[in-house]
């Protein structure tokens, strides 16, 4: 390792930092002596001992953002550091809705490129190289940074595995979001949680996912049924949410949740490249689907050809018979 | 009030994708159309535009391509303006957003709306540089959008649900699938698109520095491109009845039931 420095955003859920900040965290330690987090939205004092625990020695909070979307502040504040002479070499961000978003206006802010996407980072003799899924994750691609740091690379999640390092709590350092005239105006005013039962989709041990194949969002409840009979999760390709079957929180794919469970079971689903992209990394694939020439089965450890409206509603009964 | 769509031409994305082998970049020669994605945007630009105003266009293209751009003036867009320029090719997010917001400088829009992200490069920051150059808010995975009062209403999705977000206009904001339900060409609007103004503009034109944009501009190296680990297809079995049974096995094999 030859790089000097590298900060993580470390965005908070719940009051703890997202797992791919951790994964990010774990990752940056193996290419930099100095690790920072940035965190934002008030969360910074109690998630500092598990940010130390990660690698991170300093902790950059931009504090409370007065329901004001990240982006522009966060953003706003970090090329303020920087531009204080305060410059890393790689910046890593998680794939999230607001990663993007800070990524996206930092780098148009420093006029550096910003590389997404990326599985994989490695540093050699201080040049940075990432690697990229690219085609649905059939080609990697490995691209070199040759412009002027920081890099910034927006991550997938589930790229690294997340290790503690046993690191001490780290020292807050507060920075402050300059005025941004209008460009900050965008204002949150209310937030809505969607319910959930069962483990999360990104956690579950086993997915169930439904596709266009089911042929009705009511047949959606089948993929539900046996997903809570193998306490797993539910999810749903992009097709039948962008149809309005089911929430956007169901989605696995690009746009959607990266899900790497033991078991995933695809019913329905003739998968897209936007759809592989988020599943592939499972342990073992089941799918469901009446077409034989369907690109899942490829990738598929049992393929069943069948209906899965028939399939199904028999695999839930010979589940519910064993219980 | 007067909207700008950001579109995007791409190859069929039912034709196989390929990377050019020379510079590792996708290629994207022929014909191209219109990505299905912001098929949403030019819908929900034609809702919001209503009968005072209009929807404009903003597109970037290597090669002289508007047979996409066309696709979204027959759905009912009044009119384009498409940067066409060989120094274009290889352009990174980064740059593509530079020439993006040159462009839309120079119509003058209330609102912008973008796709959350391409469906050939997808790398999603594009729509937020562009407010970033353009000094301008941003609000990206709309689910929904309204207007009132010169302000965007916003249901923004989020990991938990969704966030409601109001915004100031001028603003960007980018629409996911499925926000809207988008119209089909009528024969009389594809007729009518052929005769509409595209205004094709070089990045000179734009002035914008060549060497900013591109290749040129892009400071990313493509080092090595290899197929990912293939994950081999396993045992496929035809339903007869009782493929069920085997899922059964296969669980058990797992240790899952």
């Amino acid at each position: 390792m030859s790089i000097e420095k590298v900060w993580v955003l470390a965005e908070a859920a719940d009051g703890s930092p997202v797992a791919t900040s951790l994964e990010l965290l774990t990752q940056a330690r193996a290419m930099a002596a100095n690790v920072a987090a940035v965190t934002w939205g008030g969360g910074a004092a109690t998630m500092a001992g598990t940010l130390g625990d990660y690698g991170a020695t300093v902790v950059y909070d931009v504090g409370d953002l007065g329901g004001k979307l990240p982006g522009a502040p966060v953003a706003g504040a970090l090329a303020e550091l920087i531009a204080s002479g305060n410059r890393p070499d790689a910046i890593l961000v998680p794939a999230t809705y607001d990663g993007r978003d800070v990524a996206g206006r930092l780098s148009a802010k420093l006029d550096v490129p910003v590389l997404t996407n990326v599985v994989g980072l490695s540093v050699d003799d201080s040049t940075i190289t990432s690697e990229h899924a690219a085609f649905g994750g059939s080609l990697v691609v490995k691209a070199r940074f040759t412009g002027d740091g920081p890099g910034i690379f927006v991550v997938r999640a589930k790229s690294f595995a997340a290790e503690a390092s046993g690191g001490g709590v780290p020292t807050i350092e507060q920075l402050a979001v300059p005025d941004l005239g209008a460009s900050a105006a965008a204002t949150v005013l209310a937030r809505h949680a969607e319910e959930r039962t069962g483990p999360k989709l990104d956690e579950a041990d086993v997915v169930v996912s439904g596709g266009r194949g089911l042929g009705s969002a009511e047949n959606y409840a089948l993929v539900e049924e046996l997903a809570k009979l193998l306490n797993g999760a539910a999810g749903a390709s992009r097709a039948i949410v962008d149809a309005g079957w089911v929430p956007y929180a169901h989605q696995v794919g690009q746009t959607g949740k990266t899900v790497k469970p033991t078991l995933y079971i695809a019913c329905g689903i003739s998968g897209a490249t936007q759809h592989l992209v988020g599943m592939k990394g499972s342990k073992n694939i089941v799918a469901i689907n009446k077409d034989q020439e369907a690109p899942i089965f490829s990738i598929a450890d049992l393929g069943v050809v069948g209906d899965v409206h028939k399939v199904l509603p028999k695999l839930i009964e010979a589940l519910q018979a064993r219980r | 009030m007067n909207v700008v769509v950001c579109v995007k031409q791409i190859p069929d994305p039912a034709a196989p994708g390929a990377l050019d082998p020379q510079s590792h970049t996708l290629v994207r020669e022929g014909k191209l159309i219109l990505d299905d994605s912001d098929a949403y945007g030019v819908e929900m630009g034609l809702q919001l535009a209503g009968d005072a105003g209009e929807v404009t266009l903003v597109s970037m293209a290597p090669n002289q391509e508007v047979s996409g751009v066309r696709t979204a003036l027959a759905m009912g867009a009044a009119k384009a303006i498409v940067v066409s320029d060989p120094a274009l090719k290889g352009s990174d997010a980064l740059s593509t957003a530079k020439v993006l917001a040159k462009a839309i400088e120079r119509v003058g829009a209330d609102l912008i709306l973008a796709a959350t992200e391409s469906t050939d490069g997808y790398t999603g920051t594009t729509p937020v540089q562009v407010a970033e150059l353009l000094g301008l808010p941003s609000v990206t995975f709309a689910k929904k959008v309204t207007v009132s009062d010169g302000k965007v209403r916003v249901e923004r999705q989020t990991e938990a649900g969704f966030d409601e977000v109001e915004c100031p206009m001028p603003c960007l904001v980018t629409v996911t699938a499925g926000v809207v339900e988008p119209r089909y060409p009528s024969f009389k609007g594809i007729m009518a698109a052929k005769s509409k103004p595209v205004d094709q503009l070089t990045v000179a034109d734009l002035g914008l520095d060549a060497s900013s944009v591109g290749a040129a501009g892009a400071r990313q190296e493509i080092t090595s491109v290899a197929a990912a680990e293939a994950r081999g297809g396993g045992d496929i079995v035809v339903d007869e009845g009782d493929a069920h049974e085997r899922i059964v096995q296969f669980l058990e094999q797992l240790k899952l039931v």
